[in-house]
C-alpha cells in the first residue's frame, strides 16, 4: 500500500495524500487504491491554477470586495467579555500596513509544564503583568518643609509580589538618578538633591515615581489566565515578547503576539508570515465573511518575501516594484519619475499598468502566450 | 490569408522598454525644431508668429495649417519640441535636494568627493552592496553621513582647501557661509566634478552630468500638448502652460536686454530671481514656499507637475484609465423570463451600437439588406468601412451608391442583434464578476433587463441602479469574452469557491413552500413545470397526487447524489436525482451557501448549472403563483400565553438589571480584571438585556403560527432572520452604539426626559416593545441615534476600504502563475513555490478543497 502512495508523493501534496488515506474504504484492494489515487491526481491536475493566472489580482479582489462589507466598529469584546480587541476593517488595514505600533497589542503566553496546570495561575499571571509603583503603594505624600516624597507602601501587596521594602527601595533608586532614597518601615523616602528645589519639582517627582516600573513585564497592562484544553494560557493586553521570553516559566516555543513586526524581530520572518495569516483570518471569521485562505497566504508571502515585513504601502512593497510607471501610477508620481530620470532607469514593461498605459497586451492570462508559426510561402 | 484579403497591412509595433533620463543642454537643442525668441503668440491676422510659442514648427492646432517640421496636418502631426536660451541659468526645482547633497559632498575648489583616496574603495564597495536593495536617495544619504563621520567636511582631503558650510534656503537659494551662491557659480562647481565621482553618486556620467541639473536652456513642449481653445466670442484662450511659458520668455527677453544694456547689478539680480520664479512654477506650481502663479481670475495655474499628479492627473486619469466607444448606460430592471446569460437591450440602444461585420462572398447579399434598411429601420446598419479605412455614414441618399460599391473586404457596422456578445458591468467593479459577458436580446422599453439571479455578483438591485454595456469590436475580443467572461463561466467565486449565483427572493420561499408543504395533483404539477420551462416529464412519478419534492426532483439530474443540511439543521438527502428527505431552502439554493449548487456545477458543468438555476428560480416563482403567498401585519401575532411569557422574561431581566445597579451602588459588584466598576456594570447589563431579547426570540419562534408568509420567508432564508421576527413581534431590544449602551448626551442622562444618573434599561436605549406595538418617543430617539451611527459607519468605511483595495491591487497586479507553476512578480522574484501551498485554483475547488470523499465514493461506486 505504501508503495503506491510513495509513487504519488511527488505528484500530490502531503495534505491531499493524508486525506485520501483517511477516507479510504476499510477493505480497499491495491488496484482500488491505485484507481482512487489516479482519479485524485486527475482531479488535482484539473483543479490546478493555470500558468498566467493572475492570482495576485484575484487575491486583492477577494479581499477588497469583502472589505467593503466589514464593519468599522473598532472595538469588540473578545471571548469572555474582558478585553478590547481591534477588529474589522481597521485591524486588516493595520496588519497590511505593517504598522509599528498597533492599536491593541496582545500576547498569548504559554507556560512550561509544571506551571500550566492551573496551580497558582493568578500569581504567575501577576508576574507577567506590569506592576507600577502606584500599584503597590498606599499613599504618596509630599513633605514640603524638607522637600521629600514619602512613598507609603502597602505591605500586603508587596508580599504578594514576593518583594521586600528594601527591594522596592533599590528599584526606586535605580529608576531615579542621583536621588537620596531611604527606607524605613513601610515608608520609602526620596529626597531631592541639588539646590533650588521648588515645590513644582517635588510634585513632578511624585508624578514620575508613580509610574516607576516595579515588577512584571513592561507594557503588559492586563493579564487574563484562560483555560485551553488541559492547560492554562495567559492572555495579555500589551505586547512585549522580548521581556516575556526572559521569564523562566514561559514556553518560548508556543508564545505568540499579535504584533506582526514584534514577531518578525523576535521569532523570525516565517513566524511573522504565520502571524499575518492567523490575524487576518481571525478578523475575517469574526466578521462572518468568507475569503479563501490562499488569498491571505499570498498577501502574507508577498509582504514577507524580501525577508523583512513590508507593508502594502508606497514605502513598502510598492517602492520595490520593477516598473517606474507602475510605481508612478500609485502615489507620488513626480517623485518616482524624477528619481527614475536621475538614475537613468529602464522600464521593461513587464507588469500590468505600464502596458495599459501604452495600449499593449498585458503579460498576464491570455496576454501571456506568444504564438510561433511558420507561414507557408506563397507559390 | 491576410495578404489574400487585400486589406491594408498595418505594421505591428510593440514598445519593449522605456528609458528615463535627463536631457543635456546639447540634447535639448538637438531635438528642438525651433528656438523661441518672442513672447508674442499670433500676428494681426491671427497666424502664429515665427519664433513665438505657437510657432507652426512646433506642431499645429488649427485646422487647415500644416506643420512646418513634418508637413502633416492637425491630428496627424504629433508636435515637436522647441527651446529657449535662458539669459542666466536657473535651477530646476525638482533637483534642488540632489544639488544640495552634491555640493555638500564635493570640494568647492577641486570638485572632488570629500573622501580621502584611502577610504574611497571601502565606501564604494559598501555603496555597491547597498545599491541592490536601497534606493539612490539612501545611497546619497550614506555618502553624506560618511563624509560627516570622516570629519573631512571642513577641509578637502585632496587639495587641502577649506570648505564652507552650505545650506539651502528654500525653495531654491543656496547659501555658503550665509552668502548666496549664484546658479552660475553652482553650475561651474558641478562642472568640476569628474566622471569618476559622478559614478560614485550612483549616476552614469554619460547619461547624467550634474551640471545639467542647472538649466541653461529650457525645452518648450510642443503646441499639441498645450492647445488653445476658441471661446464662443471668438476669443482665444491659451493653455496654462502657454501662459507660463509666455511669462518665462518675456522675463528672459527683458533680462537679455538689461544685461546687454549694462544695467545695474540689482536690477539684473531682481530679474534673475523673477526668471527663477517663473521657471520654478513652470515645473511645479505648488512649491510650499512660493506663492502659486495665478490666472487673472485668481485661480492657480496648472503647470507640469499638477498635470501629472493625483487622481485627475495624466497618469491616473488618462493613462491608467481609458475611455471607450461602443458602450451604453441606462437603468436596469428585472426580467425573470430571460436566460441567465442574456441581457435585454432597448431597441434605441440596439440601433445605435454596432458590430462590425466583414463582407465576404458568402454574406454579401445578407449584409446588403442591412444597408438597405439604413440606420433608422431595425435591424439596419450605421456605417460602412472601406478597405482603406475610410468610414462612411449610411444615409437615405447614399444607400444605393454604397450598396453598389460593396464588395468583399468592406466592413459593415450593423445594429446589435439577438445573440451578439456584450460585456455588462456595474460599478463599483470590485470583482471580476462585476464585468460579465452576456448575449444580447433586443427588447422593447428603455431599460436594460437582466435575470434577477445575476443581481448578486453585480451587487445590483432595481431601485434605480444603472449599468454599462460594452460591445467588443474584434473577433478576438468576442471570442475571449465568450469563453472567459460568460456568466456561466463565472458561477464559482474565486474568492471562496462556492456558487455566487443562486435563487433569490420569491424563488427561495417558493421552492420552500413547494418542497415542504405542497401536495399537488398531477395535472397541476405538469402545468407548473411547463410554466417553469420544463418539457421532459419522464421523471415525474405516475401518481395522481404528487408531493412537492417529487415535482422539484424533476429538475435534478438523474445521477445526482447529495447529503447536506437545510437551514433548519435537518437532513437533506438526494439520491439518484430524487429528494428523499428534507426540503429546499436558501442553504441549498442560495448564493455563496451550501454545497448543492457547487456539486452540481462540478459534476454536470457550468452551462447545465446556469440553466438549472434559472429553471429552479422560475419553478419557485410559479409555485408561489399557484399556492398564493402574502405577508401581513397579523402574520407575527402571538397567542396570549406567548405575550405573557415575553413580558415575564422582560420583567425578570429588568429586575436583574436593577439588582446589578444596586450592587454597583453598594460597591459590591465583582469587577472583571482590568476593568473599572462602571465598565463591568455596563458589560453585565448589556449581557443580561441581550439574553432577554434572545429568549424573546425563542418564545416567538416557539409560539408563532408557522404557515404564514412572513414566518416562511424567514425560515426559508429568502428574506429576514428569526431575529427580525422577534423584533417585530416581541421586543426590538437594546440599541447599541460603539459597542455599548447609549451614552449620556446631556449631563448625567441620555435624554432630557430621564432622571439624572439613571442606569436602567429604559433610560439607556433598551426598546421594550416590538415594532408592531410601536415605539415610545424616547425609544424612537434612541433608534434614530443608532440609525445615524450606522449611516456614518457606512460613509466612513467606503473610502477606507476603497483605498485598501487600491493599494492591494497596485501591489499585487503583477503577481501571476509562471509556466513552472511558481508564483512570481514582475521582477521574476519568487513569492511562492506553489500557489496557496497546493497549487489549487480556488474557483476550481470546492470551497477551497478537493472533494476527495466524493472521488473515492465515485471510484468505489463504479465497481
Amino acid at each position: 500500500m505504501n508503495e503506491i502512495f510513495k509513487e504519488y508523493e511527488d505528484k500530490l501534496t502531503p495534505k491531499i495524500l493524508e486525506e485520501v488515506k483517511e477516507n479510504l474504504p476499510p477493505k480497499a484492494s491495491k488496484s482500488v487504491v491505485k484507481k482512487i489515487l489516479e482519479a485524485v491526481y486527475a482531479e488535482y491536475l484539473e483543479s490546478r491554477a493555470d500558468p498566467g493566472e493572475s492570482v495576485g489580482l484575484v487575491a486583492s479582489e477577494s479581499i477588497g470586495e469583502q472589505g467593503t462589507q466589514m464593519t468599522l466598529n473598532t472595538f469588540h469584546l473578545a471571548g469572555v467579555a474582558e478585553m478590547n480587541v481591534t477588529v474589522g476593517l481597521p485591524r486588516i488595514i493595520e496588519i497590511l500596513d505593517a504598522r509599528k505600533t498597533i492599536a491593541t497589542p496582545m500576547m498569548e503566553v504559554y507556560l512550561k509544564s509544571p506551571f500550566n496546570k492551573g496551580k497558582d495561575i493568578r500569581k504567575i499571571a501577576m508576574q507577567v503583568k506590569d506592576t507600577k509603583l502606584a500599584d503597590v503603594t498606599d499613599e504618596f505624600s509630599i513633605n514640603i518643609r524638607d522637600m521629600l516624597v514619602d512613598v507609603i507602601l502597602d505591605p500586603k501587596k508587596i508580599d504578594d509580589l514576593g518583594f521586600t521594602v528594601a527591594k522596592v527601595q533599590k528599584l526606586i533608586e535605580k529608576s531615579l538618578k542621583d536621588m537620596n532614597v531611604k527606607a524605613k518601615g513601610n515608608v520609602v523616602t526620596i529626597k531631592l538633591s541639588g539646590k533650588d528645589v521648588g515645590i513644582n519639582d517635588v510634585y513632578k517627582l511624585k508624578e514620575k515615581i508613580k509610574n516607576a516600573h516595579v515588577a512584571g513585564v513592561k507594557g503588559v497592562t492586563q493579564v487574563l489566565p484562560v483555560r485551553r484544553k488541559d492547560e492554562f494560557v495567559i492572555i495579555t493586553a500589551g505586547s512585549n515578547l522580548k521581556d516575556v521570553f526572559g521569564l523562566e516559566f514561559v514556553d518560548i516555543t508556543r508564545t505568540t503576539s499579535n504584533d506582526v513586526l514584534a514577531v518578525a524581530t523576535f521569532l523570525g520572518i516565517e513566524a511573522a508570515r504565520e502571524t499575518i495569516i492567523r490575524e487576518v483570518l481571525k478578523v475575517i471569521e469574526s466578521q462572518g465573511l468568507n475569503i479563501d485562505k490562499r488569498h491571505i497566504i499570498l498577501v502574507a508571502d508577498l509582504m514577507c518575501a524580501s525577508g523583512n515585513v513590508q507593508g502594502i504601502t508606497r514605502y513598502g512593497i510598492i517602492r520595490d516594484k520593477a516598473s517606474v510607471l507602475a510605481r508612478a501610477s500609485f502615489e507620488t508620481p513626480i517623485k518616482h519619475l524624477i528619481t527614475a530620470a536621475l538614475a537613468g532607469e529602464e522600464d521593461l514593461l513587464t507588469s500590468v499598468v505600464e502596458n495599459v498605459m501604452l495600449n499593449q497586451a498585458i503579460p498576464i492570462g491570455t496576454g501571456l502566450p506568444g504564438l510561433l508559426s511558420k507561414p507557408k510561402k506563397a507559390k | 490569408m491576410i495578404e489574400d484579403s487585400g486589406l491594408p497591412q498595418h505594421p505591428h509595433k510593440k514598445v519593449r522598454s522605456i528609458i528615463f533620463g535627463i536631457l543635456s543642454p546639447k540634447m535639448v537643442k538637438q531635438m528642438a525644431s525651433a528656438k523661441v525668441v518672442t513672447p508674442e503668440l499670433y500676428d494681426k491676422e491671427g497666424y502664429p508668429v515665427d519664433g513665438g510659442l505657437m510657432d507652426t514648427r512646433l506642431g499645429v492646432i488649427d485646422p487647415g495649417l500644416r506643420c512646418r517640421t513634418c508637413g502633416a496636418k492637425l491630428k496627424e502631426c504629433p508636435g515637436h519640441f522647441g527651446y529657449i536660451e535662458l539669459a542666466r541659468p536657473a535651477i530646476h526645482i525638482h533637483f534642488v535636494g540632489l544639488i544640495l547633497t552634491i555640493l555638500k559632498c564635493s570640494c568647492r575648489e577641486c570638485g572632488k568627493v570629500l573622501i580621502p583616496n584611502a577610504q574611497r574603495e571601502k565606501v564604494k564597495k559598501k555603496i555597491e552592496e547597498m545599491s541592490t536593495i536601497e534606493s539612490l536617495e539612501v545611497r546619497r544619504k550614506y555618502i553624506a553621513e560618511t563624509i560627516k563621520s570622516l570629519k573631512t567636511i571642513n577641509k578637502c582631503p585632496h587639495c587641502k582647501s577649506r570648505q564652507q558650510k552650505i545650506t539651502l534656503e528654500k525653495p531654491s537659494t543656496f547659501l555658503e557661509a550665509d552668502k548666496r551662491i549664484s546658479p552660475i557659480e553652482i553650475r561651474t562647481r558641478l562642472e568640476k566634478i569628474n566622471d569618476d565621482d559622478v559614478e560614485f553618486f550612483g549616476f552614469e556620467p554619460k547619461k547624467m552630468r550634474p551640471e545639467w541639473l542647472v538649466l541653461t536652456v529650457l525645452t518648450i513642449p510642443p503646441v499639441t500638448m498645450r492647445p488653445s481653445i476658441t471661446l464662443e466670442s471668438g476669443e482665444r484662450s491659451e493653455d496654462d502652460i502657454t501662459h507660463k511659458l509666455g511669462d518665462i520668455v518675456r522675463i528672459n527677453q527683458r533680462l537679455f536686454e538689461n544685461i546687454n544694456a549694462g544695467a545695474p547689478e540689482i536690477i539684473i539680480e531682481d530679474l534673475w530671481d523673477l526668471l527663477q520664479y517663473h521657471v520654478t512654477t513652470f515645473f511645479n506650481n505648488e512649491v510650499p514656499q512660493l506663492p502659486p502663479a495665478r490666472h487673472r481670475s485668481g485661480q492657480p495655474l496648472k503647470t507640469l507637475s499638477e498635470r501629472i499628479k493625483s487622481k485627475e492627473g495624466r497618469i491616473r486619469h488618462n493613462l491608467a484609465g481609458k475611455r471607450t466607444n461602443f458602450s451604453a448606460r441606462t437603468v436596469i430592471s428585472p426580467d425573470p423570463m430571460i436566460s441567465l446569460n442574456e441581457v435585454g437591450v432597448p431597441m434605441i440602444i440596439a440601433s445605435k451600437l454596432t458590430v462590425p461585420e466583414r463582407v465576404t462572398d458568402w454574406n454579401l447579399e445578407y449584409l446588403k439588406k442591412f444597408i438597405e434598411r439604413g440606420p433608422k429601420k431595425y435591424p439596419g446598419a450605421n456605417y460602412v468601412v472601406r478597405p482603406d479605412g475610410k468610414k462612411k455614414k449610411i444615409t437615405d441618399d447614399m444607400k444605393e451608391a454604397i450598396i453598389e460599391e460593396m464588395q468583399p473586404g468592406y466592413m459593415v457596422e450593423r445594429h446589435l442583434m439577438d445573440g451578439d456578445i456584450a460585456i455588462f458591468n456595474r460599478q463599483p467593479s470590485l470583482h471580476r464578476m462585476s464585468m460579465m459577458c452576456h448575449k444580447i436580446k433586443v427588447l422593447p422599453g428603455k431599460t436594460f433587463r437582466l435575470n434577477p439571479t445575476v443581481c448578486n455578483p453585480y451587487n445590483a438591485d432595481f431601485d434605480g441602479d444603472e449599468m454599462n454595456l460594452h460591445i467588443p469590436q474584434t473577433e478576438e475580443a468576442r471570442a475571449e469574452a465568450e469563453t472567459l467572461m460568460m456568466v456561466q463561466t463565472q458561477l464559482i467565486s474565486p474568492g471562496y469557491g462556492l456558487s455566487v449565483i443562486g435563487c433569490i427572493q420569491d424563488a427561495v420561499s417558493g421552492n420552500y413552500v413547494l418542497t415542504k408543504l405542497e401536495k399537488i395533483p398531477k395535472e397541476k404539477a405538469v402545468d407548473l413545470l411547463i410554466n417553469a420551462g420544463i418539457e421532459d416529464f419522464s421523471k415525474l412519478p405516475n401518481k395522481d397526487i404528487l408531493s412537492g419534492n417529487e415535482v422539484f426532483s424533476v429538475l435534478l439530474p438523474e445521477s445526482l447524489n447529495f447529503v447536506g443540511k437545510t437551514s433548519e439543521r435537518t437532513e437533506l438527502i438526494i439520491k439518484n436525482g430524487k429528494i428523499l428527505t428534507g426540503h429546499m431552502d436558501r442553504n441549498s439554493l442560495g448564493e455563496s451557501k451550501g454545497l448543492l449548487l457547487r456539486q452540481i456545477h462540478k459534476k454536470f458543468g457550468a452551462a447545465f448549472t446556469a440553466d438549472m438555476i434559472a429553471k429552479i428560480q422560475k419553478l419557485g416563482v410559479q409555485s408561489l403563483k399557484y399556492a398564493g403567498f402574502t405577508t401581513s401585519v397579523s402574520d407575527t401575532d402571538l397567542p396570549k400565553i406567548a405575550q405573557k411569557k415575553i413580558q415575564e422574561v422582560l420583567d425578570n431581566s429588568y429586575l436583574a438589571v436593577e439588582e446589578l445597579i444596586e450592587q454597583y451602588k453598594r460597591d459590591e459588584l465583582e469587577t472583571f480584571p482590568g476593568k473599572s466598576m462602571e465598565e463591568t456594570l455596563e458589560i453585565r447589563i448589556l449581557e443580561r438585556l441581550n439574553k432577554a431579547r434572545n429568549s424573546c426570540g425563542e418564545i416567538v419562534n416557539e409560539y408563532c403560527i408557522r404557515e404564514t408568509g412572513t414566518i416562511m420567508m424567514a425560515r426559508s432564508g429568502a428574506r429576514g432572520k428569526p431575529l427580525n421576527l422577534a423584533q417585530m413581534a416581541a421586543c426590538v431590544g437594546q440599541q447599541a452604539m460603539r459597542g455599548g449602551r447609549i451614552g449620556k448626551g446631556y449631563r448625567d442622562r441620555t435624554l432630557s426626559c430621564f432622571k439624572a444618573d439613571d442606569f436602567g434599561p429604559m433610560a439607556r436605549g433598551f426598546i421594550r416593545g416590538g415594532f408592531k406595538q410601536g415605539l415610545k418617543p424616547a425609544e424612537f430617539f434612541f433608534m434614530g441615534m443608532t440609525g445615524r451611527d450606522s449611516l456614518m459607519d457606512t460613509a466612513l468605511r467606503t473610502p477606507k476600504s476603497g483605498y485598501l483595495y487600491r493599494r492591494l491591487a497596485n501591489a499585487m497586479q503583477d503577481v501571476k502563475v509562471e509556466y513552472d507553476f511558481t508564483i512570481r512578480d514582475a521582477n521574476k522574484k519568487i513569492i511562492q513555490f506553489m500557489y496557496g501551498e497546493d497549487g489549487i485554483d480556488v474557483s476550481r475547488s470546492i470551497a477551497g478543497k478537493l472533494d476527495i470523499k466524493g472521488i473515492i465514493a465515485d471510484v468505489v461506486g463504479e465497481k
